[in-house]
């Protein structure tokens, strides 16, 4: 009958979606049985050498760890967690104590990291990450800024020509990378030419032989061992994870990054960050992970902790990209993550930037700790969850000095039967004075089964203090895709320009490189949300 | 060969039949208007030729350019050549005019296998549009039909009609809304498509032109301007009478009570 219909291409029809990173890498390694106790601690802390401060530290994490309920505020839903299911420690054989020269990594694991676009030789580093990009595809998401960016953004194109012109003039390699294959640093990049400029970038691991005096002084300054459920389970049972130094009056180099990966069935990865910028320095930061595709969900509880002296600035990007499940929700990351800056110093700024696309549940709220004068605290986040995703995730802003400023863009994005939640704090005590906030809220809708919220919190103890908040919903219609459709755009390509759109001022916050990377991700983790 | 050919084409929406066995045919340089009183089935003809979901073909024939498109997505149609101006442009926040043009263009070029137009060319060709077509250039950086007026977003229909360089241009009310300057703007972009104006701003040789245009309007004073070869009055879901640009001048003056539905 209906012989001429056209097949829905309507936003309702969601099905598919294909997860690009989620192959496993055939490789030995040395795995901790599953199960969580003092000994498993001992182990870990032994393993890597640790000093005797260290082990205590961690034994009296875990000693609070027991004593805490496992939290259910969040507006995720996912049954108990087995911890004792759960092996704390898993090595590639061939990694040895830690970290080596390049050239003695086991080659299996240089090839998982090339598959994924993360290239450890130094020389390609910039280049590979750039150079595959289909041409057109997201260098325009930055450069096609259709507000602020005005002639520059028409001239300078939306076709992923600058893309393209950065990997032709094989423009010097700027970002160093720290690989950490589950629960191991296998490699960084770019060690001397970083050592030479004072910044220290190494695995914790190494930090803890190399400079002991750094990590005891601020490692759980931020976020302490006993802050919260999964912030006290880390402090045990921490494995790796990267340590940043960048000495007074220092800018970085390079942009940093670490490429964290989780390989071996039924691990955990609970890696540590650590990053100081003292007087005056700068630096900026970028996370990317990345997982299998196995059906039992696997747990990530990070911590990351941000330490800005006065006029320092530390800009700390994340692009998540752990492995969502499948289109009924099986398997996939629960991404339980601290992450904390304080602005110690006059005029310190912390700026968290976030593209979370992964993980089968995300809950995390990165925070800044405003306690200089003037110092401003900065955070611009995109979601995305698709199919059966959940994300709780936000920001706390804690004014505690005068003048300072903070700014929250948060971006929501919800397809599938997914559940995307806003969830911010923004607190101001009596010395705040004058404290500013601005926080957006954007939420954009694609089909009809998928959920958006938004829980602002708001405690204000200071007269002087000015907090704005705005929140808006939208959603990809019918009318919308088929105007796109009927100009020639295919409505996958539709939809991701649309979102694209609604993420713009998030983007742009992104280093150039990783911008075009995120654009990417989102049209992958959009395929299938329309049909 | 037609530029399209309807053949008897009855098209359910909801499981209501709008369109009752249409038939219409049009060749290359020809210029059909379509009149008719509201809710007659014009922008459903209009919607289902360009594919939209929710329109069921159940019987007849949609033949564009040699080609039954009835099955074909709606951007399949758009790439070989099917361009509809819409009666309500709708807006998309956030994208840029000028990413959207761009996507567009280059989603067409790479149907046809031609590489992408350098940045540089594009915008050379989108400005002079912009400025023929009297649209600030700001516009250009706006969202998609963000904010637009109402007369803003016709004359971008048909910046888009030219930019794009369709086949076939199905024009739906593309009139209304306008007042009488921007009219006189949209009718000489109409006929300078007609005429062979490339997005190059070239004229193509009279002989070359293989372009047709489907007007449906309710006012006769656009046709004043673009100057229809046929004029045909679609009342439920037939065409019932068709006749020369006469025959507009004519339900005008009588409106539609005399004709049969
Ligand atoms: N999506 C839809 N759902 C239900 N009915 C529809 C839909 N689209 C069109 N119709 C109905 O089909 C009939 C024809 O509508 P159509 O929009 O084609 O009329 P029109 O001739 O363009 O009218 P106008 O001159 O007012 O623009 C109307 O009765 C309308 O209500
Ligand atoms: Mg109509």
């Amino acid at each position: 009958m209906s012989r001429g219909t056209v097949a829905d291409t309507s936003v309702e029809a969601l099905v598919k979606r294909e997860y690009q990173a989620g192959f496993v890498t055939d490789i030995e390694s040395d795995t901790l049985p599953p199960g969580l106790d003092e000994s498993v601690i001992r182990f870990i802390s032994q393993k890597k050498h640790e000093p005797e401060w260290l082990t205590d530290w961690r034994l009296e994490a875990y000693r609070r760890w027991l004593d805490m309920p496992h939290p259910r505020w969040a507006h995720v839903d996912f049954p108990d967690i087995d911890f004792q299911a759960i092996s704390y420690y898993s090595a590639p054989r061939s990694s040895g104590d830690g970290p080596k020269s390049l050239d003695e990594v086991d080659p299996e694991l240089l090839r998982t990291y090339e598959k994924l676009g993360i290239p450890l030789h130094e020389q390609e580093v910039l280049a590979g990450v750039v150079k595959d990009r289909a041409p057109g595809d997201a260098a325009g998401i930055i450069a096609g800024d259709g507000s602020a960016g005005g002639d520059r953004a028409l001239e300078s194109a939306p076709t992923g020509e600058a893309a393209e012109d950065a990997g032709a003039e094989g423009r010097s390699p700027n970002v160093a990378v720290d690989a950490v294959f589950d629960s191991v640093s296998i490699a960084t990049t770019f060690k001397d030419k970083l050592r030479d400029a004072g910044v220290i970038f190494c695995s914790i691991s190494e930090a803890v032989q190399e400079h002991p005096e750094l990590v005891r002084q601020y490692l759980g300054s931020v976020v302490p061992a006993g802050d919260n459920f999964f912030a006290a389970l880390n402090s045990a049972v921490y494995s790796d994870g990267s340590f940043v130094y960048v000495p007074e009056g220092v800018r970085c180099p390079m942009e940093l990054s670490t490429y964290f990966r989780i390989n071996a069935q039924n691990t955990g990865q609970f890696e540590r960050t650590l990053i100081i910028a003292e007087k005056g320095a700068y630096v900026s930061y970028l996370e990317g992970c990345t997982a299998p595709m196995r059906d039992e969900n696997q747990l990530h509880a990070a911590v990351v902790e941000l330490i800005a002296h006065e006029d320092a600035e530390i800009k700390y990007s994340t692009v998540q990209n752990w492995y969502p499940g499948d289109a009924e929700g099986r398997g996939g990351i629960y991404n339980f993550v601290t992450k904390r800056g304080a602005c110690l110093g006059d005029r310190a700024k912390i700026s968290w930037t976030q593209v979370e696309t992964g993980s089968a549940i995300t809950w995390k709220y990165p925070s800044v700790v405003l306690r200089g004068n003037d110092s401003i605290g900065e955070f611009y986040s995109v979601a995305l969850t698709n199919n059966r995703q959940q994300a709780d995730t936000g920001t706390k802003m804690i004014h505690l000095g005068r003048n300072t400023r903070s700014t929250i863009i948060s971006k929501g994005i919800s397809a599938g039967r997914s559940n995307n939640s806003y969830r911010g704090l923004v607190r101001t005590t009596p010395t705040a004075h004058g404290a500013r906030n601005y926080t957006q809220c954007d939420s954009l809708l694609i089909g009809t089964e998928c959920g958006a919220h938004t829980f602002p919190y708001i405690e204000n103890r200071c007269a002087t203090a000015t907090i704005e908040h705005e929140a808006t919903t939208s959603k990809v219609s019918d009318e919308q895709l088929f105007l796109c459709q009927q100009r020639g755009i295919d409505p996958e390509k539709a939809v991701s320009m649309i979102v694209n759109g609604f993420c713009k001022e998030v983007f742009r916050e992104l280093p150039m490189e990783f911008a075009v990377e995120a654009g990417k991700l989102l049209e992958v983790s959009l395929e299938g949300s329309v049909g | 060969m037609k530029i399209i050919e309807i053949n008897n084409l009855h098209v359910n929406v909801e499981g209501k039949p709008i369109l009752r066995g249409v038939n219409l045919g049009i060749a290359p340089g020809e210029v059909h208007a379509i009149m008719g009183p509201n809710g007659s089935g014009k922008s459903t003809l209009a919607n289902v030729l360009a594919g939209r979901p929710g329109y069921e073909i159940v019987d007849g024939e949609l033949v564009f350019l040699g080609q039954d498109v009835a099955a074909m997505e709606p951007e399949e149609r758009a790439q070989s050549g099917l361009f509809l101006a819409f009666q309500y442009p709708v807006e998309i926040p956030g994208v840029s005019n000028m990413e959207f043009l761009k996507g567009a263009l280059d989603s067409l070029r790479a149907a046809r296998e031609e590489p992408p137009l350098s940045t540089v060319e594009f915008m050379k060709r989108v400005r002079a549009l912009a400025a023929r077509l009297d649209l600030n250039p700001e516009f250009l950086k706006r969202g998609v039909n963000e904010g637009f007026s109402g007369g803003e977003k016709k004359r971008n229909e048909i910046l888009q009609m030219l930019l794009l360089e369709p086949r076939l241009a199905v024009l739906d009310e593309t009139d209304s809304g306008l007042d009488i300057d921007a009219l006189q703007v949209v009718a000489r972009g109409v006929n300078d498509y007609r005429d062979g104006l490339t997005a190059a701003g070239e004229m193509l040789d009279p002989g070359q032109v293989e372009r047709a245009v489907l007007l449906i309007t309710h006012y006769q004073r656009l046709l004043d301007h673009i100057v229809p070869d046929f004029v045909h009055v679609l009342t439920g879901g037939r065409i019932v009478e068709s006749g020369d640009r006469t025959l507009a001048l004519k339900l005008e003056e009588q409106g539609y009570a005399w004709l049969a539905s």
